[in-house]
């Protein structure tokens, strides 16, 4: 397992230098963001100036050279328009995504997965039948509109949340979390179950699926004929088989909610780092859009890892050594 | 839709009349459109940061709600000759740490604002006329310059004053952590978190009297009906940019006030009248021809073609004025003799014909579409509107992270012939569009910089280096007017319309619209 874990860091490392390349140039194929960020009435000589400030009068090649010396030390460059290391900017911003990502995650394994159970064990049922209708209903409503939705009627409606924002964060173990305040959990609840609603249906049909699959099994009827309570054969043969795809996909599944909460942070205005790509590209703010991506790279790796350990743990027939990964 | 704005600032005036004074403590919770990245008030020099820093730090000269000219930390000011302006400063002003404010700030406040490192838009161009400062006492400076330079009042009314005491050595994110961001305005920063709030909190020693709100907090909120639906939901009590697709229905919610303004923001379309071949112009079945732009009848034509009331009704929902020339009446430097163009698609045909085109030719307009209000459907119509005069017009908009680039162009010019694009004057007069979209290109004088459409005439030119030599207003004034005819006249560009602003209150406040288009607290009234 050590060695699998070693060789699969190595190939990361080459992930992230692809990464950062093909990043670089793109964003400095599409344009020049003094050309945006600079105020418009700014003389040509001001202009020249600006560019030079910026490093960007060098010619491509060279600003990618200095940005992996500077990757050597540790530093991923300055944000254009906050002066700030963008590095910084990300990692003060990623906590307000993870609370999010992690309420979302658990909303869609609480509620996803036990009626995704139901499901299966009642596939003709009323019951049965209305969870895998709704479920597709989560399936196919825009992020967006389903957000403004849930805004019109918990905070304009009934007033009951309100409408975006991050709230006031608790401390808890030296740990400012919006998790430890009841402010931070009416302000997280929306956007969480915004964020949650297209899990919980991909974890419902997953688990329905995987329980139909298992039911018919050998292992399953021998479990019956033993004389086992339903209950010990639902929690151990049937559960135990069914999470085994569920873990991997929902490890995946994690890395895109932190990654691609765009629409529902944009929405909710919550200050995460959704919302600090999609500003960041608009203005062509090159070094958070490049770290942002390495960072992102970066955590799928682990994800990936991580997921591929706990199926061994999972699945003892699964050895991680004897994978060419 | 005139009377509608005439009703609509009535109200303001009259909003702003029946302001009282406190009753009680109060606070008060902003959402803008944009996020300010910094509180560096030199850092960037940017609409979204400018209105933040505006409440932290106070200029010389204040620019009031109509842009125009108020005494700030100086009381006084004018030339003492052709190349000196004298200032008189504000006695007994202090800093939010109690220090007090003096000449010498200033003179560290023209040091600083032009060498911010790694700023991305510095101040400079404010600055790089004064060749000396003299500092006469504590509340006396000079500022001496190359020429005679009637712009100085205005330049120096966005430079932010700092403190030397807090600001030596200070870089932007010590200006962000709130260590430097010690001003002598109106509110004092409470805390800055990037992308979620930025709370301000009364300076109780104002030199200006006490602010009206204890607490001030601003948040962005990007989405257009995010913003509207935090208003509805009481969760903020102001909100900047209503989209004007809900601004009707608002108007009917009795629990929403709205406030309109115009700006100072003209929409126009660049016109390349210079080159010899036009890259986006073609013979109607793609074969290349000379350029027709370059034909003042072609321009004319043009401007004749656009029904500019139909897209202030139709694409603007009535909120926009339609523009013949750079900056609204009551502007300084605006000629009372151009009016806005009338639609006429037969008398542009006409013009056509008789510039020999007949049968029309072929261009693609190109627009940015996430830039100003509605600028996509306004290219659309545009073209529709060209199609009408036998111009095969077709449309090409992208994100303004794409557009302003390939706009400016590199070595040949710009890439597109026949552009929109808007102009907001940051000094409140004619001579900021004038010497940045139409004057002959001259990177010495820093003229003509945004002049992506190449219009050229020595006559302007001449109109307007007199303008920029004159200290006497009135003649000043003239001549800017004058420059603005002669442009007009040449077509040098095509005005559409002006841009009016809304935002929008809970019941019991007002705003008093800003032309500059900024938000800001001091603007926010009571209304009962």
């Amino acid at each position: 397992m050590t060695v699998f874990i070693i060789r699969r860091l190595m190939q990361s490392i080459a992930v992230l230098a692809v990464t950062s390349l093909l990043v670089f140039v793109g964003v400095y194929a599409i344009g020049n963001p003094v050309d945006i960020l600079i105020a418009p009435d700014a003389t040509e000589l001001e202009r020249q100036a600006a560019i030079a400030r910026l490093g960007l009068d060098r010619p491509v090649w060279e600003q990618y050279w200095v940005f992996l010396t500077n990757l050597a030390e540790g530093d991923l460059g300055r944000s254009f328009v906050f002066n700030e290391p963008a590095l910084k900017l990300i990692l003060q911003r990623l906590p307000a995504t993870l609370e999010l990502a992690f309420v979302a995650m658990l909303i869609a394994v609480f509620i996803g997965i036990p009626l995704g159970l139901w499901a299966g064990f009642h596939p003709n049922g009323v019951s049965g039948r209305s969870i895998m209708a709704g479920s597709i209903l989560g399936f196919s409503l825009p992020n967006f509109w389903q957000g403004l939705m849930l805004i019109m009627i918990f905070a304009v409606m009934l007033g009951w949340l309100p409408a975006g924002g991050r709230g006031d964060q608790g401390e808890f173990l030296g740990i400012r979390s919006s998790l430890f305040s009841l402010d931070g959990w009416s302000h997280l609840i929306l956007p969480a179950i915004n964020l949650a609603l297209f899990k919980t249906s991909l974890v419902i049909r997953l688990t329905r699926a995987n329980v139909r699959e298992v039911l018919p099994q050998d292992y399953v009827k021998f479990a019956r004929a033993k004389g086992l309570r339903q209950r010990r054969v639902v929690m151990v043969h049937v559960l135990k088989n069914t999470l085994i795809p569920v873990v991997t996909v929902l490890g995946l599944e994690l890395g895109n909610v932190i990654a691609f909460a765009v629409v529902t942070e944009t929405i909710f205005a919550w200050p995460g780092i959704g919302k600090l790509i999609i500003d960041s590209i608009f203005v062509l703010d090159r070094p958070i859009i490049v770290a942002y991506l390495m960072v992102i790279v970066m955590m799928f790796i682990i994800i990936n890892l991580i997921v591929d350990i706990l199926y061994s743990v999972l699945d003892p027939r699964v050895r991680l050594a004897d994978q060419r990964a | 839709m005139f009377e509608r704005l005439t009703i609509l600032a009535a109200a303001m005036a009259t909003a702003a009349s029946l302001a009282v004074p406190p009753a009680s403590a109060e606070d008060l919770t902003i959402a803008l459109a944009s996020e300010a990245t910094s509180i560096d008030p030199h850092f960037h020099n940017t609409g979204n940061n400018n209105q933040i820093v505006f409440h932290i730090f106070d200029t010389l000269i204040k620019q009031g709600s109509s842009q125009e000219l108020e005494p700030g930390l100086a009381t006084s000011w004018g030339p003492i000759d052709d190349t000196t302006w004298e200032f008189h400063l504000r006695e007994g002003v202090t800093f939010h740490d109690g220090s007090p404010f003096t000449a010498d700030d200033v003179v560290f406040t023209l040091e600083r604002a032009p060498n911010v490192p790694d700023s991305p838009s510095s101040f400079a161009g404010s600055i790089n006329s004064i060749t000396e400062v003299i500092v006469v006492d504590d509340y006396t400076i000079q500022f001496k310059t190359a020429a005679a330079y009637p712009l100085m009042p205005n330049d120096l009314s966005v430079v932010r004053i700092i403190s030397r005491e807090n600001g030596e050595g200070a870089t932007t994110a010590d200006y962000n952590s709130g260590a430097a961001a010690i001003g002598t305005g109106p509110y004092k920063l409470v805390e800055y978190v990037p992308g979620d709030r930025i709370v301000l909190t009364a300076n109780d020693d104002y030199w200006d009297g006490r602010p009206e709100w204890d607490n001030v907090t601003f948040r962005p909120i990007t989405s257009d009906p995010a913003r509207v639906a935090a208003l509805l939901a009481g969760d903020v009590d102001v909100i900047a940019s209503v989209p004007t697709a809900d601004i009707a229905q608002l108007a009917d919610n009795p629990d929403v006030v709205l406030s309109q303004g115009v700006s100072n923001r003209v929409i126009y379309l660049h016109i390349d009248s210079a080159r010899e071949v036009s890259p986006m112009v073609t013979a109607k079945d793609g074969s290349e021809i000379p350029n027709p732009f370059r034909d003042v009848r072609v321009r004319r034509a043009i401007s004749m073609a656009i029904d500019r009331n139909a897209i202030v009704e139709q694409v603007m929902e009535g909120v926009a004025i339609p523009a013949g020339q750079l900056l609204p009446d009551g502007f300084f430097g605006v000629s009372e003799n151009i009016e806005v163009p009338t639609y006429d698609p037969d008398g542009a045909r006409a013009l056509l014909e008789e510039a020999g085109y007949p049968d029309g030719f072929a261009v693609t307009i190109a627009g940015p579409n996430d830039r100003y209000i509605n600028d996509e459907q306004i290219v659309q119509a545009i073209a529709q509107m060209l199609a009408r005069v036998g111009i095969d017009a077709s449309v090409e908009t992208m994100p303004r992270s794409v557009y302003f680039g390939r706009a400016t162009g590199g070595e040949n010019g710009s890439e597109f012939s026949l552009m929109l694009v808007g102009w907001g004057s940051d000094t409140g007069e004619a001579s900021s569009p004038l010497r940045a979209l139409l004057a002959t290109k001259n990177p010495e004088l820093g003229w003509g910089s945004t002049n992506r459409g190449g219009y050229s005439s020595a006559e302007m030119d001449a109109a307007l280096t007199e303008a920029m030599q004159t200290v006497d207003d009135t003649r000043r004034a003239e001549l800017l007017a004058r420059a603005c005819e002669i442009a007009m006249g040449d077509v040098g560009l095509i005005p559409t319309h002006f841009q009016v602003n809304t935002w929008a209150t809970r019941p019991g406040l007002a705003y008093i619209p800003r032309t500059d288009e900024y938000t800001l607290a001091m603007n926010v009234v009571r209304s009962e």
